[in-house]
């Protein structure tokens, strides 16, 4: 059966959470640590940490970061930010990360992508595209939305997967922070482009924007960022609207809520 | 009680360390063939290449001390590509022979799906009258789901899979019905990934400790 991911994104910098958090239940929020294990207990089914700007010194903190992660946290991880060589990609992985995610770096060098997938497998890359709507298509652009590209985002998708990417990350910089849904179209073409799963980012809002990104998005994954840490929106809540669409995804209620209690 | 990670340099062992700790193992990664049979058990994790994963345990030397602690009925647990390796072979590489411990091949998943299968899936028990056998069929070892409900959701990576047979102990499906676990005597192996299952999980990884654990008090009663 095939079935969706609900993901919660953290921004992380200097081994902090980025994007202001507030809940009740935990200490210390702006522990990317503490936010993953809670987000585990609410039902998150995978984890991505970004760190867009990791210096020479904040990449030492990250992987300590991805480490500690590792330490507590069973669920896949994916780490994102400063990936550029098999060296930095191996300390990630090493450390506990699941799977590393490249993007402006694949776009400078995308021989890095068949690299990646030779030395750990193409299930540990994770090629992430940001796209922005140009006329009648879409462009790759880089370096968190700075940079565009003349790279069209459904030659660069399909190139990526044949050079060896195992999953792809499609960001909309136009929805990116809108809450205005996922861009649903370049969602259905990238999906209909590649057939490696794809991951849905950048503009999730409410409850519908979910289950539109799986019905006409297509997407196998869905990350969010803001709607989950700001507490708008809960874990359970979107898998409860997905479920009642008629779409399989991991419920962590019962049948094993006696295990979650016997969790030490 | 010494649980082995066996480290014969392929992929992250972190977490499957980790996972192992925090479902009450004494856990000790083992990075050289020697250590093994020391063990009381081992765990035989792999991730990514199935030919890159065979020729790293064989050219390391783990094969013969793996092949001793079956032969001595202590429990082992493959992981992924690990439990993969316990079969003849890969479609994935042709020309690498497998462990061949159980027979059968492994073979794309599909079609008509993405691969790989990267998600969450569920399990459903598969009744198999041979699996829990000792070597002489005079004992029934422990299921490594027992106690635990049905439809349990798992977390696989996989592009490849091997179809149901005779030690199959739990079924999923991806395009098609593969194993998800078998099972031989002491001999696990889960095509899913237990150490990223989040609690269900450790209660899988919690049933083995505590498989270890009866088995040792088992010996030390036999010895007495």
């Amino acid at each position: 059966m095939e079935s969706v991911r609900v993901i919660p994104c953290l921004d992380v910098r200097a081994g902090r959470v980025v994007k202001g958090v507030n809940f009740l239940a935990l200490r210390d929020a702006g522990d990317p640590v503490a936010l993953g294990a809670y987000y585990e207990s609410q039902g998150a089914d995978e984890l991505v940490f970004l760190d867009i700007n990791a210096s020479i010194e904040g990449r030492a903190t990250l992987i300590e970061l991805v480490r500690r992660c590792a330490e507590s946290v069973f669920i896949p991880l994916t780490v994102g930010g400063g990936v550029d060589s098999i060296a930095s990609a191996e300390a990630l992985l090493r450390a506990g990360a699941d799977k590393v995610s490249v993007n402006s770096s694949a776009v400078a060098e995308p021989n890095l992508i068949s690299d990646l997938a030779q030395r750990f497998g193409r299930q540990c890359v994770v090629v992430a595209v940001d796209a922005r709507r140009r006329h009648d298509r879409f462009v790759v652009v880089t370096h968190g939305g700075r940079r565009e590209t003349e790279i069209d985002a459904l030659e660069w998708v399909s190139r990526v997967t044949e050079l060896g990417a195992g999953e792809i990350l499609v960001t909309s910089m136009d929805r990116d922070g809108t809450k205005d849904g996922y861009d649903l179209a370049l969602l259905a073409s990238i999906s209909s482009a590649v057939n490696v799963p794809i991951i849905a980012s950048g503009g999730v809002g409410k409850q519908q924007d979910f289950v539109d990104g799986v019905l006409q998005g297509g997407a196998q994954g869905l990350l969010a960022a803001s709607v989950f840490h700001f507490g708008e929106l809960s874990i359970a809540s979107v898998k409860t609207a997905l479920s009642d669409a008629g779409i399989s995804v991991r419920q962590t209620g019962e049948p094993d809520g006696d295990i979650h209690a016997s969790r030490t | 009680m010494t649980i082995g990670v066996v480290d014969y340099g392929i992929g992250n062992l972190y977490s499957c360390f980790k996972a192992i700790e925090a479902a009450g193992g004494d856990v000790v990664m083992m990075d050289r063939p020697q250590e093994l049979v020391g063990a009381d058990a081992l765990v035989v994790p792999g991730v990514g290449d199935f030919g890159a994963c065979v020729r790293a345990l064989r050219q390391g030397g783990f094969e013969e001390p793996l092949r001793e602690m079956l032969a001595k009925e202590r429990p082992v647990l493959g992981i992924c590509v690990g439990m993969q390796m316990l079969f003849e072979g890969s479609d994935e590489a042709p020309g690498e022979d497998g462990l061949g411990i159980l027979a059968g091949r492994v073979r794309r998943l599909g079609p008509g799906v993405r691969l790989p299968q990267m998600q969450w899936n569920t399990l459903s028990y598969v009744p198999s009258p041979i699996a829990s056998e000792s070597n002489d069929s005079s004992t029934s070892y422990p299921s490594l789901f027992r106690g635990l409900p049905e439809g349990l959701w798992v977390y696989f990576v996989h592009s490849y899979g091997v179809a149901l047979g005779e030690f199959t102990t739990a079924s999923s499906c991806y395009g098609d019905t593969f194993s998800a676990a078998v099972q031989r005597g002491l001999l696990y192996g889960t095509q899913f990934h237990p150490e990223k299952s989040s609690s269900v999980g450790l209660s899988i990884l919690r049933n083995f400790v505590e498989i270890v654990r009866e088995m040792n008090v088992k010996r030390e009663v036999e010895r007495a």
